[in-house]
C-alpha cells in the first residue's frame, strides 16, 4: 500500500517556507543575543570574584571528601556502626533543637500578631492613602533587611540569647506576613463590611464581624507556611549568638568536630521534614474547616 | 422598631440556618482549646527567651541611640572596598544561581514522571532535593568554607548548593505540568524520545524555567548579602564588622546600599520576567 502524501506546489510552498524561516530566525536571533548577554555577565562576575571552572573541578573532590569525613567517627569507623557514639550529645542537642523550634514559633506568632494589626492599615479598602503609604513602606523595610542583620543589631541592644532571635524573626515575619495579609484583605467581599458600617458598627466591630470571617483561614495558611520558613531561619540565629542550635553547629564546623556536624545537620533536616509533614496535615484540616 | 436578639430563640435559629451554623459546638470547643494551647506556648516561649519589661525598655533605649547615631549615613574611607564587595555579592548571586540551574536541569528531567516513569529514581531524587533544601544557605556557606576556605568562592558554591535543591523540585514540577499533546503529536509522526523532549516539552518549559531562574536570582541577591557574615564573601562581611564595632553611620550606609541594589535587581528582574512570559507565549 502506498501512502499518498499531498504536498503543496512549489509556487505556493516558497512564501510559506520563507515566512517560517523568518519567524524562526527572529526567535533564534533573540535567543543568541540573550545567551551572549548572559555569558558576558557570567564572564564579568567570574573575573570579579576570581572564579573559574578549573578551580571548581579541583575543589569538588574535597567536598565529597568532607562529606566522607563528617560521616566517620574519630576512630575511623562509619557513624552508623556506633550511633550512641555519634549522638553522644543527643540530650543537649534535643534541648537546643527545642529552643530553635520555640524561637521560630514565638517569633512567628509575635510577627503575625503585629502583622495582623498592620494589614488593616495597609489595605487599600480599609485605610486612607497616607496611613497606607506609611504602613506599606514600614512593611517593605521589615522584609527587605535580612533577619540575620536584625539579629546582629538586636544582640547588641538586647543582649545575647534567644530574645534577639525571636525579635529578629518577628520583624521579618511582620514584613512578609503583613504584605500577604494585606493582599487577602484587599480581595474580600465588601458587602458584609458595608452592612455592619450601615448599622452603626464601630471600626473594631466592622473588622471583627465583617472582615475576619472572610480572611482567617487565609491568614492561618500563610502563618503556618511562614512558621516552616522561620524554623530554618531560627536554625542559623545561633551563628550570631541569637539562640537555637546554630551556635552548636557553628562551633562543630569551625573546630572540625566532624561527626558532630553530621549529627546536628541530620537533626535539622529531619525536623524540617517532620515540620513539613505536620504543616501539610494542618493545612488540609484547615481547608476543610474554613 | 429595633429587633432585639432573644437568646431563647437561638435553638430555633440554629435549626433554620444549618449552613451558617456549620461549625458544631464540639468543633468550636476544639478550635478554642487549640488557640488556648497556642497562646500558652507563645507565653512560654516569651518566658524561655527571657522577655521582660526592663529588658525591652533598656533594649529599645539602646536601639534608639543606635538609630540616632546612624545619621547621616556615611561610608567612611572604605567606599571603594564596599563597592567591590557589593559587586562580589551580585557576582555570587549570578554565578550561584546559574551553576545551580545548569546542574539541576538534567537531574530534574530524570526526576519527572512524564520523562522517566520509574518511581524509584523519582523518589530518591525528590528526597535528595528536600534534604538539600532543608539546610539553610548560611549553613551551606559554613560547610563550603571549611572545604575550600574563606572567600567568595565558598559563597558561590553555597548559593549553588542551596538552589540545586530548590531548582530540582521546581524544574521537575514544571516538566510534569507540561501539556502532553505536543509530545503525542511528535510521537505520532515517528519522532524519537529525544525529539519528543526537544520539540514537545522543551518549548513549553523554557520560558517558565527562565522566569524561575530570574526569580531565584532576585532572592539570591538578598541571601548573598548576608553570607559574608560567616566569611563567604560579599558585603555581609563589612556589614557585620561595622555592626560589631558600632560604626553606625557606616552600617546605615551599607544597609542603604543593599536596599538600593535589591530594589534595582527586583525592578529589572520583574521587567524581564514579564517580557519572557509575555513575548514568548507557549
Amino acid at each position: 500500500m502506498t501512502a499518498a502524501i499531498q504536498t503543496l506546489p512549489d509556487r505556493q510552498l516558497a512564501p510559506l517556507l520563507q515566512s517560517y524561516r523568518e519567524a524562526v530566525f527572529a526567535r533564534r536571533l533573540r535567543f543568541v543575543i540573550s545567551a551572549v548577554v548572559v555569558l558576558g555577565c557570567v564572564a564579568l562576575a567570574s573575573w570579579w570574584v576570581g572564579f573559574d571552572l578549573g578551580l571548581l573541578s579541583a575543589k569538588i573532590g574535597t567536598f565529597t571528601n568532607y562529606f566522607g569525613r563528617i560521616f566517620t567517627l574519630d576512630d575511623g569507623k562509619p557513624v552508623l556502626s556506633d550511633p550512641l557514639e555519634w549522638y553522644w550529645g543527643f540530650g543537649k542537642w534535643v534541648k537546643l533543637l527545642g529552643e530553635t523550634l520555640l524561637v521560630a514559633y514565638t517569633g512567628t506568632i509575635l510577627g503575625a500578631l503585629v502583622g495582623f494589626l498592620a494589614c488593616f492599615a495597609a489595605a487599600s479598602n480599609l485605610a486612607g492613602a497616607k496611613t497606607r503609604w506609611v504602613a506599606r513602606r514600614l512593611l517593605e523595610f521589615c522584609r527587605t533587611v535580612p533577619e540575620i542583620v536584625f539579629a546582629l543589631i538586636f544582640v547588641l541592644a538586647f543582649g545575647l540569647g534567644p530574645m534577639a532571635g525571636v525579635l529578629a524573626l518577628a520583624i521579618h515575619t511582620l514584613g512578609a506576613l503583613g504584605k500577604l495579609y494585606t493582599e487577602i484583605v484587599e480581595n474580600i467581599d465588601m458587602k458584609p463590611v458595608e452592612g455592619i458600617i450601615s448599622t452603626g458598627g464601630s471600626r473594631a466591630e466592622t473588622i471583627f464581624y465583617g472582615v475576619l470571617p472572610q480572611v482567617w483561614s487565609g491568614f492561618a495558611t500563610y502563618t503556618l507556611l511562614r512558621f516552616e520558613i522561620n524554623f530554618r531561619g531560627a536554625s542559623i540565629m545561633g551563628f550570631v549568638g541569637a539562640g537555637g542550635i546554630g551556635q552548636e553547629l557553628l562551633t562543630a564546623v569551625r573546630k572540625f568536630y566532624y561527626p558532630d556536624v553530621s549529627a546536628i545537620l541530620m537533626m535539622i533536616v529531619v525536623s524540617v521534614f517532620v515540620l513539613d509533614i505536620l504543616t501539610g496535615i494542618a493545612l488540609k484540616r484547615l481547608n476543610k474547616v474554613g | 422598631m429595633t429587633q432585639i436578639f432573644d437568646p431563647a430563640r437561638f435553638p430555633a435559629i440554629k435549626t433554620r440556618h444549618v449552613e451558617a451554623m456549620r461549625l458544631g459546638d464540639l468543633q468550636r470547643k476544639i478550635i478554642f482549646i487549640i488557640a488556648l494551647m497556642g497562646l500558652m506556648l507563645f507565653i512560654f516561649g516569651l518566658m524561655e527567651a527571657e522577655f521582660s519589661l526592663r529588658r525591652i525598655y533598656g533594649g529599645l533605649g539602646k536601639l534608639g541611640d543606635f538609630a540616632v547615631l546612624m545619621f547621616p549615613p556615611e561610608p567612611g574611607p572604605l567606599f571603594a572596598t564596599y563597592l567591590h564587595a557589593l559587586g562580589e555579592t551580585l557576582s555570587i548571586a549570578l554565578l550561584g544561581t546559574l551553576i545551580a540551574a545548569v546542574l539541576a536541569f538534567p537531574i530534574a528531567v530524570l526526576a519527572s514522571r512524564n520523562v522517566l516513569p520509574l518511581w524509584i529514581t523519582r523518589f530518591a531524587l525528590r528526597r535528595s532535593f528536600d534534604t538539600i533544601r532543608g539546610v539553610d544557605t548560611l549553613i551551606w556557606a559554613l560547610i563550603w568554607i571549611s572545604v575550600v576556605g574563606l572567600g567568595p568562592f565558598a559563597g558561590v558554591l553555597a548559593v549553588a548548593t542551596a538552589d540545586l535543591g530548590a531548582f530540582g523540585k521546581l524544574f521537575s514540577e514544571t516538566i510534569e505540568a507540561a501539556d502532553h499533546k505536543p509530545v503525542e503529536g511528535i510521537r505520532s509522526t515517528g519522532g524519537t524520545a529525544a525529539q519528543e523532549f526537544r520539540f514537545g516539552i522543551l518549548p513549553q518549559i523554557l520560558p517558565v524555567i527562565a522566569g524561575q531562574i530570574l526569580y531565584y536570582f532576585e532572592a539570591n541577591t538578598r541571601s548573598a548579602t548576608i553570607i559574608g557574615i560567616v566569611g563567604a564573601g560579599g558585603i555581609g562581611l563589612h556589614l557585620s564588622e561595622q555592626i560589631r564595632t558600632l560604626e553606625w553611620q557606616r552600617v546605615a550606609f551599607l544597609v542603604l546600599m543593599v536596599l538600593v541594589v535589591v530594589a534595582v535587581i527586583d525592578f529589572v528582574s520583574s521587567r524581564l520576567r514579564a517580557a519572557i512570559s509575555g513575548a514568548k507565549p507557549v
